[in-house]
């Protein structure tokens, strides 16, 4: 399974595995979203620290994410992200959505 | 033309799974310059990008070849990526940050300024209904 979603109260947090590609980049959308309509969270945590490749397709994830959430008056978070990872999420400003040290 | 050090070339339908089959490939053809870890993956996501736009734009309403063609000069890499898709009307806008023709997919229009800024060079030829290759360099400094 390329993403595992826990929740506390109304945080979910989605821990991605594997490589973020177009390939992966489907199955992952419709996991997360599927999870968000189930359970409404307030903010999303998408977790790298289990993310192994990224392209710009990652990019286009979050984007979908953030874009979902924000309809719904929530927020997304990026956290444990990879140092290379952080630079293909710079070259769109998704960078301003990470979250230093968690 | 320089001679170059180590050549292959690999032909491959345009199926998602072959994405991650370009990278690996790539990584392992550059693997005797000992590249460190970020060089190897910004190749890897450079060529990535190349290959997704093969597969989402190139041959958008069906399935084709796609040829990759690496070779090392010294410590330069130079990868070609090829398809017989549409090809690109308007090179310039397609190269621009942000800029997709495919907004409803969750593109997010960084391909090519991912290519840019993981590569040394990045050269694109195309003809509408012909197709595009896309040339990058990338000099590897290696682990020291």
């Amino acid at each position: 399974m390329p993403v595992y979603i826990t929740q506390s109260g109304s945080v979910m947090t989605a821990r991605i595995t594997g490589e973020i590609d177009h390939h992966s980049a489907l199955w992952l959308r419709s996991d997360i979203d599927t999870a968000i309509n189930d359970s409404s969270p307030t903010k999303l945590l998408l977790d790298f620290s289990a993310v192994t490749f990224m392209d710009s397709s990652g990019v286009g994830l979050v984007m979908g994410r953030f874009k979902n959430m924000k309809e719904r008056g929530g927020k997304v978070e990026l956290v444990n992200m990879p140092e290379y990872i952080k630079k293909v999420m710079s070259l769109a400003g998704m960078d301003r959505l990470l979250k230093e040290g968690r | 033309m320089r001679r170059a050090d180590n050549e292959m070339k690999m032909v491959f339908l345009s199926l998602s799974e072959n994405e991650s089959l370009a990278r690996l490939a790539v990584g392992g053809f550059i693997s005797p310059l000992n590249p460190r870890i970020d060089e190897l993956n910004e190749l890897k996501t450079a060529v990535s990008e190349a290959v997704t736009n093969c597969i989402v734009h190139a041959y958008r309403d069906g399935i084709g070849k796609i040829e990759m063609t690496a070779r090392l000069y010294g410590s330069e890499v130079y990868i070609k990526i090829k398809d017989g898709g549409c090809g690109i009307e308007d090179i310039k806008k397609a190269m621009e940050p942000l800029y997709t023709t495919l907004p409803g997919e969750e593109r997010s229009g960084l391909g090519f300024s991912v290519m840019e800024s993981f590569t040394d060079s990045v050269n694109v030829k195309s003809r509408p209904g012909a197709g595009t290759a896309v040339i990058m360099t990338k000099k590897i400094r290696g682990k020291r």
